[in-house]
């Protein structure tokens, strides 16, 4: 298996399938594992991180689930290939940033990942279509019991996994869910929603994690306490937490159904007429029409669309994927022009 | 749109500073993003959010002897813990342990670890315990009808009294 064949295919997360697929893109889990005794990332040198790097490498190679997956050295991908990778929500932006003595591991569907050396020396996450923390949750556990027969982790009884970031000490595990509310934000009552979850210590951020800006109307909302509970009584708490989203989102679809249909429908039109029609478009413009046109499947007033082609047109029309599907670099400009084209193919504009 | 700073190149990246509760929108290129970027970092990054949680400037001095003790794991002292944000190895949860317990207890309310635990260190008493919680989650399940959260939760309860089971039967 090479990097170019996951262009061929799309991310299991983003099949479009799942429980309340109309309103959560995908969950997420993620554990951060260290070494025992051995240097974190940050502080180790060359020469540690070689060792650690290498010795994590062998471990995760025999894990059952990772037989067939892909290892790739961060030193031996160029930017495109990188940004390719952060663009599928396979590797964060910081790992690609300095590329020594990294490493990423993708299962075949892009269901598992794990960076090695990040910030911690492993940082695993399975990532699953819909509405399914503890679909996520069982895959992981899994993968983490084996690794820790082959690895010694950092580990003390009474606080948990020890790792790089107090903020990440205890269970090591942050549980997020992508949801995509047009509802609340045209309904102007997102701010009031987001406020709430923030004050019970969840965390909401934009598409690609931390420090990024929510759009298209995509959200993500994750734990922020990772100590004190159990797994399942954290990712319980964030199920409980998102089931209420889910119903507020639903009302405010209906609301905007009952109330403002036609003004509604004049906007989901709108967005499908650009996209079919647009010969030069940003990314940003994009991902506001898609989000647009996906709200228009999802209730209904678009009919013939599937789920699956807009969530795979809002990663494929990205900058890197735009390139590996040509093939060549290409400037901004030339970006928008290819961008267009893409999107009238698939659509069929 | 063009770039605020440099005022040539096309603004991609736009971003909002809250100074003193006055709001200001930036427009911005790639480059000259790039380098706000890294002066906000700079300015104000999570080293300096735990720092001052941690109230550190007293509490080392008065708690935990001189700030320059250091790991002898990986050399690390509190005062570079403070300025980084991050620890330096699984060793400095020991050297520091009394300026961190009052930081995780900040952080996340609570200073002990109730999560899973490495096989190979698991014992099982703790999976009892587990399975103690895991059989009164079954029954709120029930109670609050919630039926495909009840099968998941027998599922996992039948897994680990399988695994219970072998691993009494390996002892």
């Amino acid at each position: 298996m090479q990097l170019n064949d996951f262009l061929k295919q799309t991310s299991e997360w983003l099949k479009g399938t799942g429980p309340n697929s109309d309103i959560v893109i995908s969950s997420r889990v993620r554990l951060a594992r260290n070494l025992d005794k051995a240097l974190f990332p940050s502080r180790a040198n060359k020469k540690q991180s070689e060792e650690n790097l290498e010795k994590i490498k062998e471990a995760v190679q025999k894990v059952n689930l990772l037989k067939k997956s892909l290892l790739l050295n961060l030193n031996d991908l160029d930017n495109v290939d990188k940004q390719f990778l952060i663009e599928r929500h396979l590797m964060s932006r910081e790992h690609a940033l300095r590329p020594d003595s990294k490493a990423v591991v993708v299962s075949e569907e892009e269901i598992v990942s794990i960076m090695i050396n990040e910030e911690d020396h492993l940082r695993m996450q399975v990532i699953q279509s819909g509405f399914d923390l503890f679909g996520a949750w069982e895959i992981i556990d899994r993968i983490d019991n084996e690794l820790s027969e082959k690895l010694q982790f950092a580990f003390s009884p009474e606080w948990g996994y020890l790792t790089a970031c107090p903020t990440n000490t205890g269970t090591g595990m942050r549980g997020s869910v992508m949801l995509h509310l047009p509802g609340l934000v045209m309904t102007k009552q997102i701010n009031k929603i987001l406020t709430a979850i923030s004050k019970l210590s969840f965390t909401t951020r934009g598409l690609y994690g931390e420090g990024t800006q929510a759009s298209g109307n995509f959200f993500q909302v994750s734990n922020q306490v990772s100590l004190g509970h159990s797994e399942l009584e954290i990712l319980e708490n964030i199920r409980g937490l998102i089931k209420q989203v889910i119903e507020q989102e639903d009302q405010a679809r209906k609301t905007l159904m009952q109330q403002h249909k036609q003004l509604l429908q004049d906007r989901i039109f709108r967005a499908i007429g650009t996209l079919k029609n647009a010969h030069i478009i940003s990314s940003d413009e994009t991902i506001e029409l898609l989000s647009m046109v996906r709200l228009g499947v999802d209730i209904g007033i678009i009919k013939d669309l599937d789920r699956k082609l807009l969530n795979e047109l809002f990663i494929i029309i990205q900058p890197a994927h735009l390139q590996k599907i040509e093939g060549k670099k290409l400037t901004t400009q030339e970006r928008d022009v290819k961008r267009a084209n893409l999107i009238r193919e698939k659509l069929g504009g | 749109m063009l770039c605020d700073i440099c005022g040539k190149k096309q603004a991609t990246v736009h971003l909002t500073e809250i100074v003193d509760e006055q709001m200001t929108e930036l427009h911005l290129c790639d480059e000259c993003a790039k380098e706000k970027s890294v002066q906000m970092e700079q300015q104000f990054g999570l080293a300096d959010l735990l720092a001052g949680l941690s109230d550190m400037g007293k509490q080392v001095k008065e708690e935990a002897g001189p700030v320059t003790v250091k790991c002898l794991n990986c050399g690390l002292s509190y005062e570079d813990f403070r300025k980084v944000g991050r620890l330096g190895c699984s060793e400095c949860y020991n050297t520091f342990k009394k300026s961190l317990s009052v930081l995780l207890k900040k952080i996340h309310g609570s200073n002990q670890h109730l999560g899973k635990t490495p096989l190979r260190l698991a014992k099982p008493v703790k999976t009892k315990s587990t399975l103690q919680e895991l059989k009164d989650k079954l029954q709120r399940a029930i109670q609050m009808e919630e039926f495909e959260e009840a099968a998941r939760i027998r599922d996992k309860i039948k897994e680990l009294e399988k695994n219970n089971k072998e691993t009494e039967d390996a002892a």
